[in-house]
This record gives C-alpha cells, structure tokens and sequence, in this order.
C-alpha cells in the first residue's frame, strides 16, 4: 500500500463480483485492505514491533426479501467465487424482510476532506520508534513518581470499496496514527493509574507533551485517594469520560435500536431529551476527528447530522435498511465491522457543540461536587435499552470551586434520560480522541455517588 | 497445513537477523452464525479466515508480523518482515529440528457441526424466539443468536516444538426485552462449550430462552438497587467473574513483571480468605476456555493459583517463563494468527467449600443477593474492579425478598478476597465469557460454589 490510491484495484475486485449477478439478485461487494503498525516501548527499549496486513470481501446477496452473506480473509479469485457462492446458499435460510435491499445512490455527493496524508506514509520506522521512546522520556521527566507502563505508537492505513448492483460505487481510503502512554504512580505501598493519548493524520500533528502531562496528572493526583461517602452531588465529567458515554448514547439513536423496540428515544423525536444546552452532532466529515470518512460502509456519502439540537430530538442515524424500515432516508450511518460484517445503524463521529469555558472555570462555579477522571465497567453498568446506568469512577472533589481531595473506589449512577436532562453547562475543551466519539468536559447536576 | 520442511526453512529465515526465538502459529477457522431478531431469522453468514503469525524474538524485543498468505513465499516474505522488526533488539542463534509433540485430545467432538444442515441451526433459533415469547406477555422483543466455528492450529519454533490442534466451540446466546410500566428491561443467557452439536442434546435451548426472558420480566417489576456497601451473597455458577476480575488478571506474569499488579511479590503469603482455593484450569473438558494446547503450543494445564488463602504461583507464558527461567503453565494465548500472545486465563473457578447455601442466606439480615452477573473490568495495579448485576435481590432477614433493577457491584481485589467470609458445597460453572485485554479477547470459562462477600459497594440510586 506505498504511492498512489490503490482503492481502485480493491474496487475492481467489487466489479467483478456485481458483474457475476444474476437478474433476480441483488449483489453488494464490500472490499477491504488494512495496513497497520503498533510499536510497544518499555524502559527504553522496543518490547514489540507489530506489522499487520489484512485484507478480506464480504459479500451480500438478496433475493426475495431473503438475505445471505459470506466473508472471506483472502482476495484470491477462486476463493472469491467460493464466497459468493456461499452467500447465495445461506440466503435459502434467511426469512423474507420486505424492508431488504441495498443502499441505492441517494445523489448527496461526498464532502472534500483531506483523510489521507503521504508524510504519514513515508515516515520511517525509526521516526515512529523515537516518538514512542520520547513520549516515555518525556512522561519519566515530569516526575520522579511516575513509572511508564507502556507507551506506544500506532498507525493504520485503511482502503475499502463497495460495488452493488444497485448502482453504488465507490472507493476510499484514509489514514492516522496516535500515541498513547499508561503510567503508574507510586506512594509507598500505594499505586494509581493513568493515561495519556496524542491522535493525528500525521505525525507531525501529535501533541507529546499534552499526552505526557495528562498521564502524569491523571495517575499522581489520584495518589492518596480514599473511598468517599454516598450522597448525591454535582459531577464534572472529564473530556475522555464524555466520550465514553456518548459511544452509549450515540448507540440509543440508531434507527436499527428503534425499530427493533430497544431505544429509549424511541417515539421522541421533535421532544426535549436533553437540556436546551446540548446539541449532539454526528459529524464524520470534520478530519480531526479520528474516525472521519468520505463514504459509510454502504458507500453512501458520510454526512454531518444533527442529533439533538438545542436539547431536541430531530433525528436516528440510518442505514439504507433501517430507513426503508422506517419510511425515512438513509443519513450516510451504515456502519460495519469490517469486511465480515453486515452493516448496520451506527453512529461515525460524535461530538457535543463546545460551550466556552474552560474545565478550570467550569470547576470555579461548582461548590460541592467531583471531577470524574476515568469510570470503569461501563460495558456492563449501562443498560441502552433501560437507560440505567452505574459505573465504577475515580476523581477528585471539589470544594467550593477548587479541586481537594482525591477519591476511588466508588460508584456513579443515574439514568441517561435524566443525565441529559441534568446537564447544566457544556465545556469549551473539545478533545480529539482515537474513538468514535470527541470528547469535552460536562457539569452534570444531582448524580448519585455510592461509596462506603 | 503447512509442511514440515516450509516451517524449517521459514523459521531459519526468521532467525536470520541474529534472533533467539522464532516462531510460526498458523490457523484455519471456519465458521457460522444466524441470528434471530424481531421474529425474523436475519442472515445465515458463514465465513472463512486462515493465515500466518511469525513472532521473532530477540533480547527483550519481539517483531511479529502476519500474512493470509499460507504459500512459502508469502510465509518467508512476513518471517522477513518479523525478524526485520525484531532486529533492534541484541539476541543469539538457536535452531532445532522439528519434533511433533503427541496429540492431546481435552474436548472430544462427536458431531462435528459443519456436518449438520443449515436449516437444523436455524430451527433452533425459531424454538428460542417461541419460549422466550411464551414466557410472558410483555416480553416485546427477543434476539438470539447461533454461532459455531471450528479452528485448527499448527504452531512450530525454533526450539524444535512442533504442535496441532483443533478447536470446536458452539454457542448460543438469547436476549429479551420486556416492556412495562417502568420501561423497557432486558434479559440475557448464553450457554456455549468446547464441543460439538452435540451441546443441543445436552441443553434445551427453550430453558436458556425461558432464563432469558424471566430475567427481563422480573426486572420490571423491580425496584432501584441500594447505594453504597451490604453483605453479598452470589449465587453458584454466576460469580466466577469477580475471581476472573479481582485477582485473576493480577495473577497474569505479564503484569506481575511490569509491576502493574497488587499482587506482586506475594507468592506464599496469605492473600485471601482461607476459605478460598483458586484454580486456573485449561484441561476442563468441553468448558469454553478449554484448549488442549496454549497458543504457544504448550500443553495446557490445571494450575494453582492460590490455596487456603495462600498465594501460590501466578499465570506464564513463554516469554515470562524463560525470563524467570521456570516452565510455562499453558496460558499463553492470543485472539487469532494476527496477534501476539499474552497471559491469559482459561476456566478460572474457586473451588467448593462446605455450607449450604441457604444456610448463607439464612444467616445474612440485609445484603443483596446476586443471582447472575454481566460483565466486568480490573485495574490490576490498583486492584479496583467491576462487575455489573444483571439479576439481583435484596435480602431481608435472611430471606431472598424483592427484585432489584440493574447497578455496578465495585470493590479492591486484595480486599474483596479477605471478605468473603462464607463458601457453598454447590459449585456450578457460569455463562461463556470473552476477556478482553490489551485489544484481544479469548475464550474463557469462570465458576464457583455460592458465597458471601462481607461487604461490597452497590452502586445503585435508591437513597
């Protein structure tokens, strides 16, 4: 994957799977291709240098409402023509849906964005070796309490193409790296945690020094922490918090989630879910962000969509199925797993429009409550379908508008219906972060704590 | 899959850059899934996936690098590219002939399930959709999903291991909604084993689709879990999880060498209640981290961690081994060909004690009663965990009362293991699970008899 766009060699191979359709079949080829480097440093020295390569078709085929699909790891044409031909066997399982079908060109063209960087590509591995070997320096330096569990570098190339014979086309390829350090901090018998993330398009573009400094912090000002009491306070969530809960909610506004019954948000569009001060976007076409697209995984044109506006409801994320589904149009969301999976409603890039303040400021006007540095178990203590939520946290108190004493091993819990609700101001600190979501630092009022 | 004389000539060329180990780990999966949802059988997808991980390692630096290409050309080309990235590193030479180890058989399959008809697979799926349906009115939505996959493993190195395996898994995992005056309330069960189709002969698929569904509907009529810390009580087969979170990750070599876990250098102290007998044990026949083999091609084993409270050895894999200079224990394990193996766990589960059950319950005034559990996270070098209660009760002078909505169980791991102050005679395995770490998730199983923990906190929102 050196020099030149090679997504059109990827795009032929669709080619030629549509070019096998029978006239009673619909054929949708998904092609993909994967460069990806992960250097580990450890006390100096490289503890591993990964170098992956994957590349793999997917293919779906529909034919009377019944659908059928195939993988494969391999872009060998025999096994190829094994795919397919197993994906037109499986469909004989498949139960008809009146709402299957592929994508269909929906004329929104793909919005100019520059998701591919050659420097990132001629950038050599030693350069990658020495930034994760500076970014370990640069942690150990800050202070003498400070051990670097790992600190790595990692880079991915990605190339994809969808071909169906409903007359989408399209090939695109993007590429990134990000640094990422974990620390450890020691007080006499008594270690705490932390990390620290720097994401670009180009190395050039990644902040160490940010990345050092918020490792550093995270892990020496948990040093000390005690198990607070159980009380409802006022909870200030750190940019990297928000963003994990966004991945949830993001998941609860997928129009997949509300046909099939399991959206709380179901039924609400055109409703306040949220206090007049957020509004939620889904912007896959703002290159900062680490998962920005031209192309969804149906090759639609990725778009920007205005989830939540001013704390109202206005729209689901959709896939080309679930749109059918529902009697709307598909807003450029069909994600997939890769060149395996089936695609879905999802949401690409999520972000909260910043307000102005920063989290100092935002932390001034709050007199009794806790900055949540990182939460733990989220996976398991959010219920989407619910809403309940209760998530293992650590942070640091806050008292009358300046940060005390530090705190572990507790809860937080509410419900995302009433956290959204709760929600009394929106910081300015947007942070770039390599996940599906960006993160920015939140006040959230009447958030119950449980600890000893 | 690959001849012996190929892996001979690969691993000399992954060694040539003055490395110290080489290794070749090839595998072949296969496999299919269907999924149900809103009553419809969605897609059958079936799907194929082999290739190549070459791992050289030389001084403390390993290069890995994979390929789909199981050609010698396409093996040589990632052995190049593995001892290229592992050429930083100061190491030395060592070649050995290949010796095949015997083969070791620790799930025997008796139908293997690419031979059953699609249609079988999906007839299951519908059974689910109509019990869990059946069970109540209110149940509104049911999701199911069948999977099976068959893998089979070749690992060669240059220390003269040459090793096969072959791995059958098949899984089932049901999820209801239920829909009532509170909401919406959810429900899960799996059941997945090391074997073959043979599983539907032994579990009917309409108890786990029952299970399920109850789940969701007694939840409906639950009430807000309680805030802060209570005695906890966890039912047989459904806590395995918080010794898999509380000290297992803590236990893994990797770790303990970096000094990110609480439990470094306690090897022969008291660590938990000596109530507690730990085991981690990859020869568990048919249970879902059962392998024959580690991904390293080392025979798995059943391994000790703690006993009668007292720490008696951690998990290793090659690397840390050789580094203490001690033999592997069979946890070495990774995802698939396309990533390096870690210390993992395989069926971590505490052996029984002497009480009866309801004897515990009996004996507890006001705690909460655990009946299963989702899943849950560890920081290793803090010790702090979490688990998620998916079906929970409170207890009220020693009886099982009223049901409670979903919250986070959370606790320090050395802490939680002094506290449990009561062990059941009535041990059971729990669900199939995947451990994630570090990126990869794994196969594993977890069990355990009914116990009490004398004080967890409860992250609930009920005042």
């Amino acid at each position: 994957m050196t020099g030149s766009d090679r997504s059109h060699e990827l795009l032929a191979i669709a080619d030629r799977v549509i070019a096998m359709a029978r006239s009673d079949e619909q054929v949708e080829a998904y092609v993909g291709r994967s460069l990806s480097t992960d250097v580990r440093i450890y006390e100096g020295e490289v503890e591993h240098f990964v170098s992956a390569q994957t590349e793999g078709i997917g293919i779906r085929v529909i034919r009377d409402g019944r659908t059928g699909t195939s993988s494969c790891g391999s872009l060998d044409a025999s096994e190829i023509a094994e795919v397919l031909a197993e994906a037109r066997d499986n469909l004989g399982y498949g139960e008809p849906d009146e709402w299957a079908g592929m994508a269909v060109p929906d004329g929104v063209s793909v919005t100019p964005q520059t998701l591919w960087n050659d420097a990132l590509e001629s950038t050599s591995t030693a350069r990658k070796i020495e930034l994760a070997k500076m970014l370990e320096r640069l942690t150990l330096e800050r202070d003498s309490r400070v051990r670097v569990d790992d600190a790595n570098y990692s880079d991915a190339f990605s190339e994809s193409a969808v071909a169906t014979t409903t007359g989408i086309r399209v090939a695109g390829r993007e590429n990134g790296c990000y640094l990422s350090v974990g620390t450890l901090a020691d007080d006499g018998d008594e270690t705490q945690t932390g990390f620290g993330f720097a994401v670009g398009r180009n190395v050039d573009d990644l902040d160490l020094e940010k990345a050092a400094a918020d490792a550093v912090d995270r892990a020496t000002r948990l040093l000390g922490a005690t198990k607070p009491d159980s009380r409802r306070l006022t909870v200030v969530l750190d940019p990297f918090v928000t963003a994990q809960f966004l991945g949830i909610i993001g998941g609860t506004l997928s129009g997949e989630s509300v046909v099939k019954g399991r959206s709380l948000f179901a039924d609400r569009i055109g409703e306040n879910v949220a206090t007049p001060l957020l509004t939620l976007v889904d912007d896959p076409t703002n290159a900062l962000a680490y998962t920005a697209t031209d192309i969804d995984g149906e090759g639609l044109a990725a778009r920007r969509n205005v989830l939540i506006e001013d704390g109202v409801l206005k729209m689901f994320v959709q896939s080309s199925y679930s749109a059918r589904r529902m009697g709307m149009t598909p807003t450029g969301n069909g994600v997939r797993g890769g060149y395996g999976g089936s695609p879905s409603s999802g949401c690409l890039a999520l972000q909260i429009v910043p307000g102005n303040r920063s989290q100092v400021e935002l932390i001034a006007g709050v007199d009794d409550g806790i900055l949540i540095q990182q939460v733990q178990g989220l996976h398991s203590g959010v219920n989407p379908v619910s809403g309940d939520f209760s998530t293992g946290a650590a942070g640091i108190l806050i008292k009358n508008g300046t940060l005390g004493a530090p705190v572990r091993e507790f809860t937080i819990a509410s419900t995302l219906q009433r956290m959204l609700q709760d929600i009394a101001e929106v910081g300015g600190d947007l942070e770039w972060l390599p996940m599906r979501a960006t993160g920015v630092s939140l006040v959230i009022h009447d958030v119950t704590m449980s600890g000893a | 899959m690959i001849d012996n004389d190929i892996l001979e000539r690969v691993l000399a060329t992954a060694l040539k850059t003055g490395a110290d180990f080489a290794e070749i780990f090839a595998s072949d999966w296969r496999g299919t899934g269907v999924g149900l949802d809103d009553g419809r059988i969605e897609q059958l997808s079936t799907g194929r996936s082999r290739g190549a991980g070459i791992r050289v390692i030389k001084g403390d630096t390993t290069g890995f690098a994979h390929t789909a290409d199981l050609s010698e050309a396409g093996l040589q080309a990632a052995a190049r590219a593995a001892a290229e990235a592992a050429s930083r590193g100061t190491g030395r030479i060592h070649v050995a002939a290949l010796t095949a180890q015997p083969e070791r058989i620790v799930s025997p399959v008796e139908i293997d399930p690419s031979s059953i008809g699609k249609a079988q697979k999906v007839e299951l799926l519908r059974r689910v959709d109509e019990a869990a349906r059946s069970t109540g009115g209110a149940i509104a939505q049911v999701s199911a999903g069948y999977s099976d996959g068959r893998t089979r493993v070749l690992i060669a190195n240059s220390t003269g291991l040459l090793a096969h395996d072959e791995r059958v898994r098949t899984l089932l995992r049901v999820s209801a909604v239920a829909n009532g005056d509170t909401g919406m309330q959810t429900g899960f069960d799996s059941v997945g084993h090391t074997m073959g189709f043979e599983m539907f002969d032994k579990v009917h698929v309409e108890d786990i689709a029952r299970t399920a569904a109850q789940r969701a509907l007694t939840k409906l009529k639950a009430r807000p879990a309680p805030s802060g810390s209570l005695p906890v009580v966890i039912k047989a087969g459904s806590g395995g999880v918080l010794f898999h979170e509380a000290c297992g990750h803590g236990l893994e070599a990797d770790l303990v060498a970096k000094g990110a876990s609480v439990y470094k250098g306690k090897v022969g102290d008291l660590v938990a209640s000596p109530l507690v007998t730990l085991v981690d044990d990859g020869t568990m026949t048919h249970e879902w981290g059962a392998i024959a083999i580690d991904d390293e091609g080392h025979p798995t084993q059943y391994n000790t961690l703690i006993e009668n409270g007292v720490l008696t050895d951690y998990m290793w894999d090659y690397l840390r081994s050789r580094n203490e200079g001690r033999a592997p224990s069979g946890n070495g394990r990774r995802q698939s060909y396309q990533d390096l193996p870690m210390v993992r766990m395989t069926n971590t589960y505490v052996l029984n004690g002497s009480e009866e059950p309801e004897d515990i319950i009996k004996d507890t005034a006001h705690g909460v009663y655990v009946a299963h559990l989702g899943g849950g996270s560890v920081n290793t070098a803090t010790g702090d965990f979490v688990f998620g209660m998916t079906e929970a009760y409170l207890i009220e002078n020693g009886e099982i009362t009223e049901p409670l909505r979903e919250g986070n169980l959370i606790g320090n791991g050395p802490q939680v293991l002094r506290d449990i102050d009561r062990l059941g005679n009535d041990f059971a395995m729990g669900n199939p699970g995947t451990c994630g770490k570090d990126g990869q998730g794994v196969p594993v199983g977890d069990g355990q008899p009914t116990l009490r923990v004398k004080s967890l906190t409860i992250g609930g929102t009920a005042s």
